[in-house]
């Protein structure tokens, strides 16, 4: 047995990675993930403290010491079991969770030294299994003859449907678009999160027997009130964001200026990477100047898209400095890795064209950062006189998405509040309508994988809950 | 999968479709629209629906071969499949009794106006049609619009059928001596615009479907951003009909033109693949 002193000794192993130049030319994963080695080390790392605070840092209460402790022994499989009985989909948390925020910032070891990799050790746990026995499904238990409707594929539409056919209701998933996964699919990049994982994840839930409909508009084809009347139980609304926000700002519409869903969706859904083998084109960014308005994970994905698109320069744009950039630490790591080239504290005031309509530049305003905002963040302000041009060929909204209003213009009983979010008892995740039930970035705006995927286990015991009172009513 | 039933040409290059997908037979209502993808590489594009059977459980496509997908799928026959359909998109015509209302329909655009037309017959409108065409081989769904509305007049650029002339032409005659009091003009968008033109300062309510590019069609990309009464809508959830009015057709334009290069890209791989498979065969 190590002390604690020998394990504080060893240092974080560092991720196996693509290098920059290499990467920049290609769509692959740009992390390759742990060798049982390096897992087996890291793992020695953690200090197994009797009362874990790591745990506390992650939303869905994964137990990470026991895990970690079994890797150390070097059984992989035991640890993805005891990852995958609080995460239902560590292969792709493992990957795009902001650990610098949740679990890895309150690591002991990381008050000395640098946080024990939990998140590296998820990833490798999770791949681990699926590469050597695929993935493992949960007992059903006996089938309750109730039926639930998820409206939504996305990681809440996802988790809750693990979580309910598991207790043996009938689970149908409905998803406007024609694949499952939300943004895991059209919203990252297949070079962070390999779509190819998100399809294993899915396929095992398919096995599980959860009925998954593509193509289906819930608002448009059938109302969430209609689902209830047509022998659906309880319905979980996990929609997510689904509305891009604009900068309205003149010249917005030019051709070349795009919002991040649309150019992601373009490049990660329809392949335009792959045009014209694919039948979806995208901005030709071969050569050209390409900025990304925005800082959090999405501007740095459609950024780093533009890079492998061939663009000659990738800039971020942001109102605010480093510091306050939302997106993961290890994105914008690598962002800048390959290239990317960061203007801080400039802001948007106006998209220039071509007189054939064509976007040419951006006319910027420099800011300065003033008092902090109710985000405590601290506010940027414009500089007044410090107006300046830059040459551009393409540009990317990427400032965060607001609520998309097909269910709330087609559900009238349904209370939202003035963004637009569904309003929901935090605990239950219930709605304002009986059998109702939502969760994710419906509810919370643009968050994060892990928090919707919670949420949608928070809403699938509720629901469980529903409906065996429902029952007990019957009899 | 939805399988196609029934496929015929009705023009040189468009085809008419009657695709099995009862739920959205049931559902759609005029001025709807559905976003298809032929197959596993194929881009999703938006096509009106120009009809529906209830009892067959299907929807009718009417499709002209502009670009690849187009033509694509024109190739299909009955007792093929569509990978995806989804539908139905978009709100639906808002339909009053106006008085004399007049649809008028240039090329394809008619297939998009006639289930609009015979909304407004239904709704008790005294209904004309106009259908437009280069030629009397373009000229389509006239046996039809005849069938539903009380006048129908029939242009063609070169005169070869009906009156010589643009639908434009028509629908000033119209104008002389009628109280027309509600146009839907559906078409290119030089068609669409000129009828704006006309109809503009004789105040008559004129109402014009968009034919933007679109993804997802559900108002999560902003791709099919158009800009009307100086605002930016999304066509996909906001449309696809506006008060032609207050349609910035020149943004419209210029944004269709976004891929062109592109489109002739794939148009030429797609025949070059064709040809190829066709010499084997
Ligand atoms: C580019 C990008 C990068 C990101 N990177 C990270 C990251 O690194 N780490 C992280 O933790 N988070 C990240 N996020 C945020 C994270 O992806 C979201 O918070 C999360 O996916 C929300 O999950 P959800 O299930 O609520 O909704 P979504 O994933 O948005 O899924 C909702 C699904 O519902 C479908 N839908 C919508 N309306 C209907 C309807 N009426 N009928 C049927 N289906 C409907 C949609 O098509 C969609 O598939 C990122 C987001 C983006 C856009
Ligand atoms: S097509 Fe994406 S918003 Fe309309």
């Amino acid at each position: 047995m190590l002390t604690n002193k020998e394990r504080m000794k060893i240092a974080r192993q560092g991720m196996p990675q693509q290098e920059g130049s290499t990467r920049v030319n290609n769509f692959s994963e740009v992390n390759l993930g742990f060798s049982e080695e390096l897992a087996k080390m890291e793992a020695l790392r953690c200090l197994q403290c009797p009362k874990p605070i790591c745990i506390e840092g992650c939303p869905v209460g994964i137990k990470i010491g026991d895990f970690i402790s079994l890797v150390a022994e070097g059984d992989f499989l035991g640890a993805a079991a005891k990852v995958k009985e609080d995460n239902l989909l560590p292969a792709i948390c493992g990957r795009v969770c902001p650990q610098e925020e949740q679990c890895e910032v309150k690591c002991v070891v990381g008050k000395k030294s640098e946080p024990v990799a939990i998140g590296r050790l998820e990833r490798f746990v999770a791949d681990y299994e699926r590469e050597h026995v695929g993935i493992r499904t949960p007992e059903i238990k006996t089938k309750t003859n109730k039926r639930v409707a998820i409206v939504g594929s996305g990681p809440a539409g996802l988790s809750c449907a693990g979580d309910l056919i598991q207790q043996g209701h009938d689970v149908t998933v409905f998803e406007a678009l024609h694949e499952l996964g939300g943004v895991l699919i059209y919203g990252i990049p297949e070079f962070r999160l390999p779509k190819e994982i998100v399809k294993a994840e899915i396929e095992s839930l398919k096995k599980l027997g959860v009925d998954f409909q593509k193509n289906v508009v819930i608002g448009f084809i059938d109302t969430v009130d209609e689902l209830l009347k047509n022998g659906y139980d309880a319905v979980f609304i996990a929609v997510g964001a689904g509305l891009p926000y604009f900068l309205n700002i003149p010249g917005e519409n030019l051709n070349g200026v795009y919002s991040s869903n649309e150019f992601l969706t373009r490049v990660n859904l329809m392949k335009a990477y792959q045009f014209p083998d694919y039948d979806t084109p995208v901005f030709h960014c071969k050569n050209s100047k390409v900025a990304v308005f925005g800082g959090g994970n999405t501007a740095m994905d459609a950024v780093r898209i533009s890079k492998r698109l061939g663009a000659e320069h990738s800039y971020i744009i942001y109102r605010r400095s480093d510091v306050e950039m939302p997106a993961r630490k290890e994105e914008i790591h690598h962002a800048k890795e390959e290239g990317i080239e960061f203007i801080y504290l400039a802001n948007p005031l106006e998209f220039l064209g071509t007189k054939d309509g064509w976007l040419k530049a951006v006319k910027l305003q420099k800011m300065e950062l003033g008092e902090p905002d109710s985000s405590g963040r601290r506010r940027p302000v414009p500089i007044s006189g410090s107006e300046y041009q830059l040459e551009l060929d393409m540009a990317v909204i990427a400032i965060g998405n607001g609520s998309n209003p097909i269910i709330q213009k087609t559900t009238p009983e349904l209370q939202f509040n003035k963004w637009g979010n569904i309003v929901v008892d935090n605990a239950t995740m219930k709605t304002s309508k009986e059998g109702v039930f939502a969760g994710g970035d419906i509810v919370t705006g643009g968050a994060t994988v892990i928090l919707a995927m919670g949420a949608g286990r928070k809403a699938a015991a509720a629901i469980n809950q529903f409906l065996k009172n429902k029952n007990l009513e019957l009899h | 999968m939805p399988q196609i039933l029934s496929a015929k040409f009705i023009a040189p290059n468009i085809k008419r479709f009657d695709i099995l997908s009862p739920k959205i037979a049931q559902r759609r209502k005029p001025g709807q629209f559905v976003i298809i993808r032929i197959d596993e590489s194929g881009e999703r594009i938006p096509l009106t629906i120009a009809d529906s059977n209830n009892e067959n459980g299907t929807i009718t496509i009417i499709v002209q071969a502009v670009g690849r997908t187009t033509m694509e799928l024109n190739m299909l026959e009955a007792g093929d499949t569509i990978l995806d359909v989804v539908g139905p998109l978009g709100k639906p015509s808002e339909i009053e009794k106006f008085g004399n209302a007049v649809s008028i329909g240039g090329g394809v655009g008619t297939a998009i106006a006639y289930p609009t037309a015979v909304a407004l017959k239904q709704a008790g409108n005294h209904t004309i049609s106009i259908i437009g065409g280069r030629s009397k081989e373009f000229v389509i769904l006239e046996d039809e619009m005849r069938n539903v509305c009380d006048e129908v007049y029939v242009t063609t650029d070169d005169g070869s059928y009906g009156k010589k002339g643009f639908v434009t032409d028509q629908l000033k005659e119209l104008i002389l001596h009628k109280k027309i009091d509600f146009v839907l003009a559906i078409g290119p968008i030089p068609m669409m615009k000129a009828v704006a033109e006309v109809t503009r300062d004789k105040n008559i309510k004129t109402v014009v479907s968009l034919n933007p590019i679109m993804v997802d069609g559900t108002g999560m990309c902003g791709g099919c951003r158009a800009t009307v009464d100086n605002k930016t809508v999304f066509v996909c959830v906001d449309g696809p009909e506006f008060d032609a009015h207050k349609v910035d057709f020149e943004t419209l334009d210029r944004r269709n033109r976004t891929y062109l290069m592109d489109e002739k890209i794939s148009l030429e791989k797609f025949q070059c693949e064709s040809e190829k498979h066709f010499q084997r065969k």
